[in-house]
């Protein structure tokens, strides 16, 4: 028995038929083949998972893709593609801060979210918002690193706008 | 830039990061292939049992599914394997298959084999499979199985003794005997696991039109399954290709055969049909291999001014029901004790091994290789004599390492080091951590009723292994590896190379290595790695050989291509090639480096116009060269960490304040990529010093198999790294590389240890467990 869900994707209306126990994780992955968002654990764990529901980051792999139905979804592709996540982008790859890449996508969504709440984080604050998202290749330093150059570059950028 | 060094040794990023951070890393349990059918298992959940009977019809109707398979309808498919090895002499270990057929022998056991249109389907239909299994009792406890009346872990062994051996030097006895001091204690060191982010993924796809079998498949080592899939199932090697697309970690933990990856190719194989298995969480805790889980008693005897002259080590480690294949579940004891005291002078030894079969998963090889048990040793019995003898850690240390002139050097377990450089590693970490001003800030915080601690621990990494490994013992595991570097029409250069990609940034550094030989830059150097089909037969990455051994076959296919070019523009110039090197993607004049013809003609010329080429003139600007180590059978390299850690004596919790690290891993190519294995491997090697254990209950239930309740490390508790670095060349290669993936797990844990007991000194407690959870600490210091 499947529902109807008409819900926005990256700025796209999308409108798919799904059996009610379908996670909003597999209907982006297996459904509309938005791979960047991973699966690590399924129980809302490792982090790999998160994407932006209305702004905000949950586990896809926790959310019922009936619930997301009439939300705002973005993804790692649509925050790449709308260019708002840039700068993280480019600050993870200057100071390597993701070997195998499995869990960039779910980090950039916790950084983003960080950043949004408190643009000026201390390390030991950054190294608590990344409380939910397990690395195992890099040791995390460097993906503070990344996540602190970011958010100097945002606080310099908005200074310099006002 | 023209000079010859000019890319090695830079800080070059990856490129394939650039595809992560925007998405598109391409793992294996992001491809779909039209009409792949989903794999889900059914597996024992008890340790050890009789299968009564299984019932599958249910099952076999349930919507979606596909096909449903047991032992006796698939395991007939593939040949038997068996994890021994002939240099391990006299060690035993079963026979396996796909699926437990008979009695099954760990919790987790494959047992029915579902294959259905969804992965949720094949779920669906394993609830309705009735298995019957009547419970035996299981060996779980090692020192038990080990007793003349255990049962059996499985039935084709003889006895609970998978393996056992001892080393010693004739002089062992005397040494103790004569010795002024002697320290000891008895350690433990838990069950941890892998827990790569990307669990273990494959997808099998057979063509019943061609015969060809293509096997998509999550592994650091694509070429020795190549090997497995074509022997086990009888097809014939240029009939299987395996593709190891991005893989979300490895750490040695996929490339180890597992029953389900068998068992998908043979549903393939049957089907005709692509067959994915992707091992959710739940699954990987109970079947991806299992590390350490080591008992050590050891002791250490030294002389009046602390010289340690012996060490005395009884190991038993244990491994579940099987030995794993191909590699065997024995390495990793033999390196424990042959790395015992391997940094000091120390000229006597005795190390004993007991592998031992229970009723568990398998363990075996994960990174840093039996490393951090020896080095956890070793450093503990040096901080234990240190505190008896009233010496600084560092002066213990400097009076016992093996002086940095006094190489070659013979360890008392046999290994052979080339040239280490402990001493200046040591002085050098001494300076980074301001170890004088640490000690005052500890001091100071001692007496407000702060407990901090210090810890230090010297090491040796093995690197750059040859075929002394397992090539000698019979396994099919190469220890060469193989290169093909072509100049392509535009002048832009192609590199296939056999060792493989899981973020650690081989395909970056194989791409400098290749552009110092071509004088061109990194970013034309296009590697390609992970492919049976398109790369050249080798060992690919495991025991940190893709620096030192792929980083050496790039180098000298480079500099084939290299004499290739340049004869070739000698011709079209009509000049000596011995006048022409190759610089900034052109031909220039060796002397005056005065452009005389660029990569880009040259390519055009060879392709396109082979016809003005003098009468005779050979066209190939495409260089293959395999490269097998030679020399040291393997390269080691050394280093010293230290640990700062803060005890809360009330709770029993340790922060970890900050970590150091001196590593030699001889010529650096690049800079960041090294810093950054140091740092994760140090992770890697603080998770199971701290949080990381697999518990199991006395009936041999893995009772924390979640990702909830088995602890790893996180961002918040972990400290950063400060890194320095001594640099060593190995002169076996021409690049002089090292390995360092492991350098950072091998010392890790044994500093932490040394810091949290230095931390507790002062109230008499000692640990020698890990993980030193909160309970433990508590316990060492009387409290509960």
């Amino acid at each position: 028995m499947k529902t109807e869900i008409t819900l926005t994707i990256n700025g796209e209306a999308v409108q798919e038929a799904v059996t009610p126990r379908t996670s909003l994780a597999d209907l982006l992955r297996d459904n509309l083949r938005l791979t960047g968002t991973h699966l690590g654990c399924e129980m809302g764990s490792c982090g790999a998972c998160l994407v932006m529901l209305d702004g905000a980051p949950v586990h896809a792999c926790l959310v019922l893709a009936v619930q997301a139905s009439g939300h705002t979804v973005k993804t790692v592709e649509g925050l790449n593609e709308s260019g708002e996540i840039a700068d993280l982008q480019q600050n993870f790859y200057e100071r390597n801060a993701l070997q195998c890449g499995f869990c960039t996508s779910g980090m950039m969504m916790s950084a983003q979210a960080l950043l949004a709440a408190n643009p000026g984080p201390t390390r030991d604050e950054i190294r608590d918002a990344l409380s939910g998202n397990y690395c195992r290749c890099t040791g995390y330093e460097a993906i503070i690193d990344a996540i602190s150059a970011t958010a100097a570059q945002r606080m310099t950028n908005a200074g310099e706008a006002q | 830039m023209t000079s010859e060094k000019a890319h090695i040794g830079q800080s070059y990023r990856r490129e394939s990061a650039l595809r992560h951070l925007s998405g598109r890393g391409q793992f294996v349990t992001d491809l779909a292939l039209p009409r792949m059918l989903h794999a889900a298992f059914v597996r024992s959940p008890m340790a050890r049992g009789k299968i009564v009977e299984l019932g599958v019809d249910d099952a076999a109707g349930s919507p979606g599914v596909v096909r449903v398979f047991t032992a006796e309808t698939l395991n007939g498919k593939c040949e038997p394997w068996i994890g021994t090895l002939d240099h391990f002499a006299n060690m035993q270990s079963s026979t396996q298959n796909m699926l437990a057929d008979g009695e099954v022998l760990w919790v987790g056991h494959p047992v029915v084999m579902i294959v259905a249109h969804s992965r949720a389907e094949a779920e669906d239909a394993c609830e309705l499979v009735m298995m019957d299994i009547e419970d035996d009792m299981a060996v779980v406890d090692g020192n038990a199985a080990l007793m003349a009346d255990s049962p059996l872990a499985s039935s084709g062994i003889s006895s609970n003794m998978c393996f056992q051996t001892v080393l010693e030097t004739p002089d062992l006895e005397s040494a103790f005997a004569q010795a002024a001091h002697v320290v000891e204690g008895n350690f433990n060191f838990g069950r941890h696991t892998a827990v790569t982010l990307e669990p273990r993924a494959i997808i099998a796809d057979f063509d019943r039109s061609t015969g060809q079998l293509n096997v998509h498949h999550g592994t650091q080592t694509p070429y020795q399954f190549q090997d497995v899939y074509a022997r086990h199932f009888g097809l014939s090697e240029g009939k299987v290709r395996v593709i190891a697309p991005d893989v979300g970690g490895s750490f040695g933990m996929k490339l180890h055969v597992y029953n389900e990856e068998m068992a998908t190719v043979a549903a393939s194989l049957t089907i005709g049909r692509p067959v994915r298995f992707v091992a959710d969480r739940l699954e990987s805790f109970v079947s991806d291999i299992h590390a350490r889980d080591h008992r050590v008693s050891a002791r250490m005897a030294l002389d009046a001014d602390g010289t340690i002259v012996a060490m005395d080590v009884d190991d038993m480690t244990q491994i579940g029901a099987f030995s794993t294949y191909p590699r065997t579940s024995v390495a990793e004891g033999n390196q424990v004790i042959r790395l015992m005291g391997a940094p000091y002078r120390m000229p006597d030894y005795r190390g004993r091994l007991s592998v031992v079969f229970q009723n568990k998963v398998q363990t075996s090889q994960y990174r840093a290789v039996g490393h951090p048990i020896a080095c956890a040793v070793t450093e503990a019995l040096v901080e234990y004599a240190a505190e008896k003898l009233e010496l600084d850690p560092f002066e213990i240390r400097q009076r016992n390492l093996i002086a940095d002139d006094a190489y070659p050097h013979t360890s008392a377990t046999g290994y052979q080091f080339e040239k280490l450089s402990h001493q200046a590693s040591l002085e050098k970490l001494r300076a980074l951590m301001r170890y004088d001003t640490l000690r005052d800030e500890q001091a100071t915080l001692r007496k407000q009723g702060v407990y901090r601690g210090i810890g230090i621990a010297t090491f040796v990494e093995i690197t750059n292994p040859g075929a002394t490994f397992y090539g000698v013992g019979g396994a099919r595991i190469s220890a060469q590896d193989g290169a093909v570097v072509r100049l392509t029409p535009a002048g832009d250069v192609h590199c296939a190379i056999s060792v493989t990609e899981q973020g650690q940034g081989t395909e970056t550094i194989i791409a400098q290595v290749v552009a110092d030989q071509l004088g061109v830059t990194p970013d034309k150097v296009k590697v390609v790695t992970g492919d049976t089909d398109t790369t050249p037969s080798g060992g690919a990455t495991w025991a940190c050989r893709g620096a030192g051994i792929g980083g050496e076959t790039a180098l000298r296919a480079g500099r084939k291509l290299q004499a290739q070019i340049l004869t070739l523009a000698g011709e079209i110039l009509q000049a000596d090639p011995t006048h022409l090197k190759l610089a900034n993607g052109a031909v220039v004049d060796a002397t005056t480096g005065n452009e005389r013809i660029t990569l880009a003609e040259i390519g055009r010329i060879a392709t396109y116009r082979p016809d003005t080429l003098p009468n005779g003139c050979d066209n190939s600007l495409t260089a293959a060269q395999h490269f097998a180590p030679s020399g040291y059978p393997f390269d080691f390299t050394n280093g010293v960490q230290a640990s700062y850690v803060e005890v809360d004596i009330e709770t029993g919790i340790t922060r970890l304040l900050k970590h150091w690290v001196v590593e030699d891993c001889g010529r650096i190519i690049n800079p960041l990529l090294v810093d950054e294995q140091i740092r994760g491997g140090v992770v890697q090697g603080l998770g199971p010093a701290f949080f990381e254990e697999c518990l199991y209950d006395d009936i041999g239930q893995m009772t924390n198999a979640t990702l909830a309740e088995y602890l790893v490390p996180m961002a918040g508790e972990m400290p950063d790294i400060e890194i320095a670095h001594i640099e060593t060349p190995t002169l076996d290669t021409i690049l002089g590389a090292k390995g360092v993936g492991e350098a950072g797990t091998a010392a890790a844990g044994a500093a932490a240890m040394n810091a949290v007991n230095d931390a507790l000194r002062p109230l008499g407690a000692r640990i020698s467990q890990t993980p030193m959870t909160p309970l433990r600490i508590l316990k060492a210091l009387g409290h509960v």
